[in-house]
């Protein structure tokens, strides 16, 4: 029996088990209109790939725990040094330093508003939200970025604010593990798997 | 960076003259299930060996370097698809070079081509773009797309590349179209515009005689932008030749084509719009801090710089290439322009980066006609008509070739051979396309002056290619 692709790391490694790809020969690609000729041939595949975080992984990791990480430029000789970063930037793009991780969770619960929005109804294959999915931009006070997640609760409009929810339970240590709820939302409100 | 220094903002100079002799596309469409892309390029080439009387053969014969652009590997399902199309074209074993700047790419290619002959390398470049896009089904293929976004941090979301654009729209059609009924019907007008253009263009994809409400009652693909305000998806090649003088003069001798000056200038900004930090907006020449000091006032919400609502890497672009050539009003100092309209939302957004009209004001340059070839208000000529082609919208985004079409386009413009190119009955026939019986000829009168700009992902990289006849030159030592 076949088992999707497992992996972890180990001395510096990757060591996979299980099955990354699936054989299958394609079909004939036949012209309808030209007595069936051959033109093409359809090509099937499936692969799973192993991507690293690296230096973000504390973003995905802390999702999971309800937390919302970001980063600050502590270099005292860099320009615009104190900037905070969300998205998370591992190195401040200004003096190419290595940021500080910083817990930006209570920011975010105090601060947080929609800078712009747009309703999905369309999405490309392989999306895994719910449609139509609420784009969502968010500012945060003392931040110099503004970070993209989704509404999960409600319709969103410009200066609304909302605060982060995290999928605890069953995470998928994606940036699908955030979303965001208008202000007052009650907990029994919430997505399944979802907590404040 | 938010802060620029002398050095960074220093004026490109070309160490001698460059020149576009001929350029050429092939037939534009959805899916092509019985060409391979090498068909399609050489389609290309050969179209820009006649319209210099020559041969493929011959035309070869003066290649030295070649640039390619090609940019989603993963659609056409081929890496290093660019040897596989210098091969066939027979162009080995000529130095060749890859080039990809996502929606960009044919600007890209044609930014390289020129610094090329520019520094004496080459004295003949060959630009060749092209993409194939009908190797998955469109969903699959929007998939694809917006895996030119942040694969962590914006593709999980939707996986669509739309809604990375709408978030955009939305702002400015709060901050800057104040929610105005009027404004939505104006980015409307835009895609009537242009898939109407569409149907003066054998070579164009989606020809379509459209109303305002036709743009309005279309499917929604990502709030407030509905399936007619989106750029196509395609596939066809393009390409151009790009030479020294002595090269161009040679070339282009008892033909159609005049060598005509090309610059190319490039700008760039941040792969996701999360990580724009707020900054002064860079002037261009027909520009003052001053009109800036209260845009905040004016329209609430629009203070912040490139916010949601312009692009940078086009203003920097147009800064380069403005003060390269000694343009000081674009309006004023060009004929003709073809611009990126990956969305009709971007289209508007762009005239401001480009100084067209200023930032907030964009939706004039629709409102007033002057971007039409004939302005529907007064009858006469439009100002500076944009986007005649049909443009991503009408006439094709087949990515990689999308910024050497437009120069195509704006090239048969200063030639005075657009009606002869695009209304020859041969080609409508050839591409299986019925030439409209209400067919129009678009030449701009004396078109002297023309700018095409290429642009990428959701601003991430952007070109800026200018043609001038070398007798209209604004500034002599440019």
């Amino acid at each position: 029996m076949s088992m999707t692709g497992q992996v972890h790391v180990k001395k510096g490694q990757y060591k996979i088990k299980g099955d990354f790809h699936h054989l299958e020969f394609g079909e004939p690609i036949r012209m309808a209109d030209e007595n069936w000729r051959l033109i093409g041939i359809t090509n099937p595949r499936q692969l799973t790939h192993m991507h690293s975080y690296g230096g973000e992984s504390h973003f995905f990791e802390n999702l999971s725990k309800g937390k919302l990480m970001a980063t600050r430029c502590d270099n005292q000789k860099c320009e615009t040094k104190g900037s905070i970063y969300q998205p998370f930037r591992i190195h401040c793009p200004d003096c190419l330093g290595k940021n500080t991780v910083i817990d930006m969770t209570d920011i975010a619960k105090k601060t947080a508003k929609v800078h712009t929005f747009m309703v999905c109804e369309r999405s490309g294959a392989f999306n895994l939200l719910d449609k139509p999915i609420k784009f969502i931009n968010i500012e945060f006070d003392g931040v110099c970025t503004i970070l993209m997640s989704y509404l999960a609760i409600g319709e969103p409009k410009m200066g609304m604010r909302v605060v982060p929810i995290f999928q605890k339970l069953d995470p998928t240590y994606t940036i699908l593990d955030m979303a965001w709820v208008p202000e007052g939302t009650k907990e029994k409100q919430l997505p399944k798997g979802f907590s404040f | 960076m938010i802060k620029f220094s002398d050095k960074q903002l220093k004026i490109p100079k070309l160490m001698r003259p460059v020149y576009l002799v001929t350029a050429g596309q092939s037939k534009f469409d959805r899916a092509f299930p019985d060409k391979r892309t090498e068909e399609l390029c050489i389609d290309a080439l050969t179209q820009a060996a006649e319209m210099i009387n020559m041969s493929p053969a011959e035309l070869k014969s003066y290649i030295h370097t070649c640039y390619y652009g090609h940019f989603a590997d993963h659609f056409g399902d081929q890496l290093l698809g660019e040897a596989v199309i210098h091969d066939r074209l027979g162009l080995d074993p000529l130095g060749n070079c890859g080039v990809k700047t996502g929606g960009a790419t044919g600007g890209s290619t044609l930014w390289e081509g020129v610094k090329a002959v520019a520094s004496g390398y080459s004295d003949c470049v060959l630009a060749m773009g092209w993409e194939r896009m009908d190797e998955v089904p469109t969903d699959e293929g929007n998939f694809y797309i917006s895996c030119a976004a942040d694969k962590d941090w914006e593709g999980p979301l939707g996986h669509i590349y739309a809604g990375y654009y709408a978030v955009m729209a939305q702002k400015y059609w709060k901050v800057f179209g104040k929610e105005e009924d009027s404004f939505r019907r104006t980015l409307a007008e835009i895609a009537v515009k242009h898939h109407g253009y569409a149907r003066m263009n054998p070579w164009a994809q989606a020809p379509m005689k459209i109303t305002v409400e036709d743009v309005l009652n279309s499917p929604v693909v990502a709030y407030p932008l509905r399936a007619l305000d989106c750029c196509l998806m395609s596939v066809g090649a393009a390409c151009a030749i790009i030479c020294d003088e002595a090269t161009a003069v040679k070339l282009t001798k008892n033909t159609k084509n005049k060598p005509l000056r090309i610059w190319v200038t490039a700008g760039s900004h941040t792969l996701r719009p999360a990580d724009r930090r707020d900054m002064a907006i860079p002037l261009l020449p027909n520009e003052t801090a001053k009109q800036y000091k209260d845009l905040g006032k004016k329209f609430p919400g629009g203070e912040r710089y490139p916010g949601f609502t312009g692009f940078l890497a086009a203003r920097m672009a147009a800064y380069y290439a403005y003060n390269q050539v000694g343009i000081k009003d674009p309006t004023e100092d060009l004929d003709v322009v073809e611009l990126h309209d990956a969305f009709t939302i971007s289209d508007v957004q762009t005239y401001e980066d480009i100084g067209i009209r200023p930032y907030g004001y964009g939706r004039d340059y629709v409102e007033s006609g002057d971007c039409y070839h004939t302005n529907p208000k007064t009858g006469k000529p439009g100002k500076l008509p944009s986007n005649l082609s049909g443009g991503l919208i009408g006439c094709m985004h087949s990515v990689g070739a999308t910024g050497i079409m437009q120069v195509f386009e704006i090239a048969t413009h200063i030639w005075n051979r657009w009606a002869e190119i695009h209304g020859d009955d041969k080609i409508w026939k050839k591409f299986n396309r019925q030439k409209p019986s209400d067919w129009t000829n678009l030449q701009v009168k004396g078109a002297k002056r023309a700018l095409a700009i290429s642009h990428a992902g959701v601003g991430s990289h952007v070109t800026a290619t200018i043609l001038m006849d070398p007798d209209k030159l604004i500034k002599k030592d440019a």
